[in-house]
């Protein structure tokens, strides 16, 4: 009889599911949103609780669906790692929520707000199957369900340039997830497996024999590249800009935090337990997911100090973040993805309270999303200037505040790697300061006072209405970026307890 | 030579997704695109289905209680096909509705018409 704790995985990807099935009915779209912020709350609380019992027993577990046996049945692997990323995850997904609420109700038309909460549900299922699966296929089914529902969230707001964006996003995903399936294909017809245990022991075998090596550099080659064009690795980074820049203020936020990671973390699943870090070095993939990851860093950087429109500046952002996550998997070490697992944590935390903060701003200053005329912005809504800030500064890698933990732990597992070391440390060194290019004077714009209107904030009356929700999330967000950079062994420790256990 | 016509299925699959591929990423009109993408999925369908066929053999149906398993193809990809199918056809319909809505907007589906448009927008 196993314990009651371990049903909760399956209990979160279940009621997430359910809830966006029921939600369908609802005509009223207050009550379907706050019926999903509770289940994102449900969601969190069950993961944290699963997290403390992984943690205190050094445990993971293989839960069977339906049992079935192995090889037949269905599996979630759960282990500390992932009940991390899955507390993560649905506590994001809920502050943005939150923090994008009055723009939600604003941009999306009165009778779609139902179906919008539909598809934020489906997308929090699918995050956590995505986290939690031990089967190729059942990802593979997952990613299409997510890349259903990331597209509605992006389409939510039903205007010319948006549907142009998703549907760019929608063709650059199916190209992804068409690689990926193939992929899957090969490797079922190659090993006769599905499941991620047979998996890692045929590939082991194949791997020590020397058989079906060509395959097998072309079945990691079209998964990497597969779930690559899904999280905008670099030069296929094309959709995201439209699609982060155009949606509303919770989309871009959930899609700039959360649904790049859902599969990166695939990604992770599939390196760690199927092909091992061995083989992806040897077949040479791990150099060039090293360089499209040190180019992201770069390039979108450099793109993003180009943008005077702020969410679009925030979305190359996210490219060239996702670039650091790369760029540690590139590097084939145990380090390397650790320091990434930090940096999906961190920028899960980030990128959503810079985007709700941004939307805070163009709505204290009349809807606009042009740098220019967000000037002096933050004065009008205080709180949201000092998120925007704290964002910027984790994102130019301050100390005590997240990114600058994980940019600690990219160098020093470079330091390991010693042919890519220079270049590493190299690209590291000018993406910082690209970073700190573009984001610091988007900070000092917002608090300069526009010159001629030396008059203080809100005496012509138009002082703009409190917005509880938003004060709420970014409060949690600015307290979550500093317990990641303050305090952040836990994570560590989670992380690598995750891996020692697959 | 006898080596394309033992891998006849996989030689046929890779030239449909390289049609497909092409269709949708070379085409001009949204409709066709998803045409392309069609195709393209069921080039991989026909991959996976070959992969569990077995010369001889037959669909695992049970008649008169016989389970001699070495009468059967594997049944799992055929299993792994239907569920593609499933989702292909979603993400068709999605994306059949997105053109639609687009078509509604910008009263065109043809590409190069819709950047345009969506430039003179911005401007």
């Amino acid at each position: 009889m196993r314990p009651f704790v371990e049903n909760f995985p399956f209990f979160c990807i279940f009621l997430a599911m359910v809830a966006g099935i029921v939600l369908s009915a609802f005509r009223d779209g207050r009550k379907a949103y706050w019926i999903s912020v509770a289940v994102t709350a449900v969601v969190a609380v069950l993961s944290a609780v699963l997290l403390v019992y992984l943690m205190e027993n050094d445990r993971s577990f293989a839960y069977t669906m339906g049992r079935f046996p192995a090889p037949f049945g269905n599996e979630l692997q759960v282990e500390p790692l992932g009940a991390l990323l899955a507390l993560t995850f649905s506590a994001v997904m809920g502050l943005s929520l939150l923090g994008g609420k009055t723009d939600l109700f604003a941009d999306v038309p009165d009778a779609k707000q139902t179906l919008y909460f539909v598809m934020t549900n489906l997308l929090l299922a699918s995050l956590l199957a995505l986290i939690y699966t031990n089967d190729m296929f059942t990802g593979y089914v997952f990613l299409e369900i997510s890349t259903i529902a990331a597209c509605a969230l992006v389409m939510a707001k039903d205007t010319g340039p948006n549907l142009m964006a998703t549907i760019r996003y929608l063709f650059m995903s199916l190209l992804g997830s068409g690689l990926f399936l193939i992929g899957v294909a090969l490797l079922y017809s190659i090993t006769g497996h599905l499941l991620m245990p047979g998996l890692h022991d045929s590939v082991a075998r194949l791997v020590e024999t020397g058989q079906y090596q060509l395959p097998l550099t072309v079945i990691i080659a079209l998964t990497t590249v597969g779930l690559g064009i899904k999280s905008a690795m670099y030069p296929f980074h094309g959709w995201l800009p439209g699609a982060h820049g155009s949606a509303t203020t919770a989309s871009s936020a959930i899609l700039s935090g959360l649904v790049l990671k859902g599969y990166i973390v695939l990604m992770m699943n599939l390196l760690m337990r199927v092909f091992t870090l061995d083989a992806l070095v040897k077949s040479g993939i791990s150099d060039v997911v090293l360089v499209f990851g040190l180019l992201g860093m770069v390039m979108g950087s450099v793109r993003a100090m180009r943008e005077t429109h702020i969410k679009r500046m925030l979305a190359y952002s996210s490219v060239a973040q996702v670039g650091y996550i790369f760029m540690g998997f590139g590097l084939g070490t145990e380090a390397g993805i650790l320091a990434s697992c930090l940096h999906i944590l961190v920028h899960a935390c980030t990128k959503p309270m810079l985007f709700c903060c941004a939307g805070r701003l163009s709505a204290v200053s009349g809807h606009h999303k042009n740098m220019a005329n967000l000037r002096g912005s933050a004065h009008k809504d205080a709180l949201a200037g000092i998120g925007f800030t704290v964002g910027a500064l984790s994102m130019v890698g301050i100390p005590l505040l997240g990114g600058f933990v994980s940019k600690l732990h990219f160098a020093s597992a470079s330091l390991l790697r010693a042919e890519a070391m220079a270049l590493t440390l190299l690209a590291l060194a000018v993406s910082t300061v690209l970073n700190a290019l573009y984001y610091v004077p988007a900070v000092l714009a917002i608090w300069s006072r526009p010159e001629g209107s030396r008059a203080p904030a809100g005496r012509d009356g138009e002082k703009p209405a409190r917005d509880v929700p938003f004060l709420v999330s970014a409060v949690c967000f600015i307290l979550a970026v500093f317990v990641l950079g303050a305090f952040y062994h836990p994570a560590i420790r989670a992380i690598e307890a995750g891996f020692r256990l697959t | 030579m006898s080596a394309l016509l033992e891998n006849r299925f996989a030689v046929t699959a890779v030239l449909l997704f390289g049609i497909g591929l092409a269709n949708m990423l070379l085409q001009r009109n949204l409709i066709k695109k998803i045409v392309g993408f069609n195709i393209m999925d069921s080039a991989v369908f026909l991959l996976l289905a070959s992969r569990g066929f077995v010369e001889g053999r037959v669909a695992p149906i049970l008649t008169e209680g016989a389970a001699d398993a070495s009468r059967y193809i594997n049944p799992i990809p055929s299993g792994l096909v239907l569920t593609g199918i499933v989702v292909s056809v979603s993400i068709s319909a999605f994306s059949l509705a997105l053109v639609q809505r687009i078509y509604r907007a910008y009263g065109t589906v043809e590409m190069n018409e819709l950047l345009r448009r969506v430039k003179k927008e911005a401007d």
